[in-house]
């Protein structure tokens, strides 16, 4: 998780911009919830508050959608993508997707992509890869680049597989909610 | 080189270009990465022929530090809150011996309750134990402040805080610009050390000191700090002609021309304050910003020089002087003694809870339209206090206030007392 | 053992050093090349015995050693009584820190002769009692944990002397101190707690463990030599009576410090990783009321006569001379 914004803000610098990521700090024990931030901007990055005002929300466990209000702070116009194998309107979130139309729901499977070349279910690589895709944001050189740099050796191949399909199936089902 | 790094990782880097000799570290939250990547490197010869040990405590390892440097080694250390006040004794021992220790401070509040998170009461409570205190805004600067320190600490015979936020910045993974061997070899000499324990010529160290001498030798510690006020720039100076960009200093000044209102902080965030400063300018607000770097020696002369004609001064500080109020507060108005110029203390950030760039905007309306209360308490839940508060009047037994207040907050369920 | 044991009852131990014994055995102290590590002129006692043992001890270092020696002290008697500023009774490098942090510092010490490659140069901590088993447990532990080239010293005169006799880890069963008074039920110390710090370094395994006493200076001076021709965490534990604390005679010091060793209350052991490896029987098992009789500190334990406890200190004598061996039950001659 705090991996994810980690590659996010590697392949943001690999692209030639201001990055910084860091994890809203809760409790420190492995396999809490946690929220880890990202600011991705052309220029320098002095904020030191976590972000409360997201343009893109990743979500990467699912389950978490309704033990707590993932979607404060949401810009009206802002960008949610679930790692989920369900189709966004199984989701149960049909309300709140009336009542903020102009949001752009992105439901995508990284975690079963990840199982499938991995052999574990750990959504951040195709999440990133899955946000670079749909936003633009960072180019697929970078984020390839940063994967191999966090993952070495075969793992890293792996992972950049496992980027290569979720770019893949992002532009082939550009469909959302 | 630019790097996008954890800021803790950039520490470490940094202090293993200084080529520490001996490094005793006992690990504690959110210092552990920064022992943890320096032990990898000492464990697999990057550093010479540094020693790491694996201390049993954190008094462990600050002692095994003042062994170490009066043996004549440079010697490195890291900790933070209960750490920094387990070690506290010898805190005060390695100053008063004169021994040239840096030591990161992964700022974080002290319990009771037991809190993780980023606060400066740690630093605060070491205050007065005559180390050096430098307080990073970011990664590149508490990077750069590192390798400062082992100038000014061998220069002065002193030892050096380097205070850096927990988790905010030792956590935060941002682009920093690492330097390579050959710049800091031409910045940090090879350590000689003032005193020295030598075989071939004995001394005694840690003599007891009656009356009739002991105010001397503090005088002698306090006038170390008078010239660390000259060495401090000089030093920041030189870190600039080698590295290439400025750092450090005894402070810094944001947007400060014709401010009539003027901002004040340490730490990491003076980022967030700069971008409510150009919002408020946005607006018409006549506000600029001083970023304190050195907290001790506290810059009384460069402040007031830097306060210039600005009517008012709003310290943002996270820690508190309990029954009191302002500590950082408390000595910027000591150090305006006699200036027209009103201080605002504002506690923020206490235990980790952020300071937003929009509550800092509206502190700085709110203290030029109506004025704040001494001290002011950012973002404080009143009602939550309230009724805690009548709870305790009406009843001598109401179990622990933490647990009470958080079931207020709805923050932990249970049955209410 | 590696000296040579020369019963002489009649004269003391310089008489043996100076004459009756060949060049290699005779003590560091009867030679004139001796180095004074702790000097004249300090203000210890009258009879204390641990400057006598400090003394002995630190020159035997300087001689194994070539004078290639650092030492650290932690605060207490010997640190208070050898260096009132400005003036100091130590003729070697040395460094006081705390009160509870010897070990450590020795360690970093001994870390930075690493680091310059200059490990001829040998390191020594010590401390009493208090700072030993009490306040300094932790960074003891922590450096035989770590096996530091450290030879640690103890000085044990069994409580808090320096701040006027309050009682420490060390302290014995039913000893007064101004924390453990001779009034109430259980007068003194009580019965059944206590430290007993070289078997709990033999338990860290470190290389070298012993227990000495100034009764024996010969056979201290040997295995500190000992000691330092080994490398690694070593430990010794020297009885040292504090006529002040203990309320006895100073001219008796040396006397009382070998009631300890011949009642069997203080053994003089040897262990290597963590077993013991010798002994020095006792010639002659003395009763443990001769060595309490002449201590102020025991004085209630007759007035009126206590036989419980008597008989239960007598017992803690005869645990340890069955524990280890201490009255061997083969006849000397088939030795």
């Amino acid at each position: 998780m705090v991996t994810a914004a980690e590659l996010l803000a590697s392949a943001a610098f690999r692209d030639g911009k201001v990055a910084q990521a860091f994890p809203s700090f809760g409790s420190e024990r492995m396999g809490a919830p946690v929220t880890a931030f990202c600011r991705i901007s052309t220029i320098s990055i002095r904020s030191r508050e976590p972000v409360g005002h997201p343009n893109v929300l990743l979500i990467l466990d699912s389950t978490l959608l309704h033990q707590m209000d993932v979607f404060r702070g949401l810009s009206d116009q802002g960008i949610v993508l679930m790692n989920s194998t369900r189709k966004v309107e199984e989701l149960g979130l049909k309300d709140w997707m009336f009542q903020h139309p102009e949001v752009e729901f992105y439901s995508f499977p990284a975690s079963d992509l990840a199982e499938r070349h991995l052999g574990r279910s750990i959504s951040n690589v195709g999440m990133v890869s899955g946000f670079a895709s749909i936003t633009g944001a960072l180019t697929k050189e970078s984020v390839q680049s940063a994967i191999k740099e966090k993952f070495p050796g075969k793992l890293g191949e792996v992972n950049a597989l496992v980027a290569d399909e979720a770019f893949e199936y992002v532009s082939s089902h550009p469909v959302q909610a | 080189m630019k790097q996008q790094i954890e800021g803790s990782q950039a520490v470490a880097q940094a202090v293993a270009l200084c080529r520490p000799e001996v490094m005793a570290c006992y690990p504690i939250s959110p210092q552990t990465h920064i022992v943890e990547t320096l032990s990898r490197k000492v464990k697999a010869g990057e550093i010479g022929n540094c020693q790491f040990l694996n201390v049993e405590s954190e008094i462990g390892a600050l002692s095994v530090l003042i062994g170490a440097s009066a043996m004549g080694a440079r010697t490195y250390t890291a900790t933070t809150s209960q750490g920094l006040l387990f070690m506290a004794e010898a805190v005060y021992n390695a100053a008063g011996l004169g021994l040239p220790i840096v030591m990161t401070i992964a700022n974080r509040a002290v319990g009771s309750p037991i809190n993780i998170w980023n606060d400066h009461s740690d630093s605060m409570a070491m205050r007065d134990a005559g180390w050096l205190q430098l307080f990073a805004e970011d990664n590149q600067e508490a990077l750069d402040l590192h390798i400062q320190a082992f100038r000014l600490a061998e220069e002065l015979s002193c030892p050096v805080m380097v205070c850096m936020d927990g988790y905010i910045l030792t956590h935060a993974f941002e682009a920093v610009d690492l330097p390579v061997q050959e710049q800091v070899d031409a910045f940090l000499p090879p350590f000689e050390p003032v005193q020295v324990l030598d075989p071939q010529d004995p001394i005694s160290i840690g003599a007891m000191v009656g009356p009739e001498a002991f105010a001397e030798v503090r005088y002698l510690a306090h006038h170390k700090h008078l010239q660390a006020l000259e060495a401090i720039p000089r030093i920041s100076q030189e870190f600039q002609e080698i590295f290439q960009r400025p750092s450090g200093g005894l402070l810094k000044l944001y947007s400060t021309d014709e401010a009539e209102t003027l901002l004040l902080a340490l730490g990491s965030v003076n980022g967030t304050i700069k971008d409510a400063v150009d919002d408020l300018r946005a607006e018409g607000w006549p506000v600029g910003a001083i970023q304190l770097c050195s907290y001790r020696p506290f810059p009384s002369h460069a402040l007031r020089y830097a306060i210039q004609n600005a009517k008012r001064v709003i310290v943002i500080e996270k820690d508190l002087a309990v029954g009191k109020g302002g500590i950082v507060s408390s000595e910027v108005k000591l150090a305006l003694q006699g200036l027209p110029t009103l201080v605002d203390t504002v506690i923020a950030g206490l235990g980790g809870r952020p300071i937003s760039k929009a509550a800092i905007i509206d502190i700085v309306k709110a203290a030029c339209l109506e004025g704040l209360e001494e001290p002011h308490f950012l973002d404080l839940n009143w009602e939550a206090i309230n009724r805690e508060l009548t709870r305790q009047a009406g009843q001598r037994r109401s179990g622990p206030t933490p647990e009470n207040l958080l079931r207020e907050m709805g923050l932990s369920g249970g049955k209410t007392v | 053992m590696s000296y040579q044991r020369v019963k002489f009852y009649q004269t003391g131990t310089f008489t043996v050093g100076n004459r009756l014994l060949g060049e290699e055995d005779r003590t560091v102290q009867a030679r004139t090349d001796r180095t004074n590590s702790l000097n004249s002129g300090h203000r210890a006692c009258q009879g204390c015995g641990e400057a006598l043992g400090a003394r002995y001890a630190l020159d035997a270092v300087m001689r194994v050693t070539k004078k290639q020696m650092v030492a650290v002290n932690a605060t207490g008697c010997l640190e208070v009584f050898s260096s009132p500023y400005p003036e100091s009774a130590w003729q070697i490098p040395w460094l006081h820190s705390l009160f509870g942090n010897a070990p450590a510092v020795a360690s970093g010490v001994a870390a930075a002769l690493r680091a310059k490659g200059k490990t001829d140069i040998r390191v020594v901590a010590q401390g009493g009692d208090g700072a030993t088993v009490d306040i300094g447990f932790g960074c003891l532990s922590g450096m035989f944990e770590r096996n530091d080239d450290v030879l640690y010293i103890c000085y044990d005169n069994e409580a808090y002397m320096n701040t006027g006799v309050q009682r420490s880890g060390a302290t014995p069963a039913r000893a007064w101190t101004n924390t453990t008074q001779a009034v109430g039920p259980e007068p003194g110390n009580p019965m059944g707690v206590g430290k007993n710090l070289p078997r709990i370094a033999m338990a860290h395994g470190i290389p070298y463990v012993a227990t000495a006493s100034v009764a024996d200076l010969h056979d201290l001076e040997a295995k500190v030599t000992k000691a330092m021709s080994i490398h690694g965490a070593r430990y010794i534990h020297i009885h040292v009576p504090c006529p002040l604390g203990w309320k006895s005679d100073p001219a008796q010091t040396i006397k009382v410090a070998r009631l300890a060793v011949e009642s069997g209350l203080f053994p003089l052991i040897e262990a290597e990783w963590g077993v013991v490896t010798d002994r020095t029987p006792i010639r002659k098992q003395v009763p443990v009321e001769q060595f309490l009789a002449l201590q102020g500190r025991f004085k209630h334990l007759f007035h009126p006569r206590d036989e419980q406890a008597l008989a239960d200190i007598q017992a803690m004598a005869d645990r340890n001379i069955h524990l280890y061996d201490l009255l061997p039950t083969k006849p000397a001659m088939e030795l």
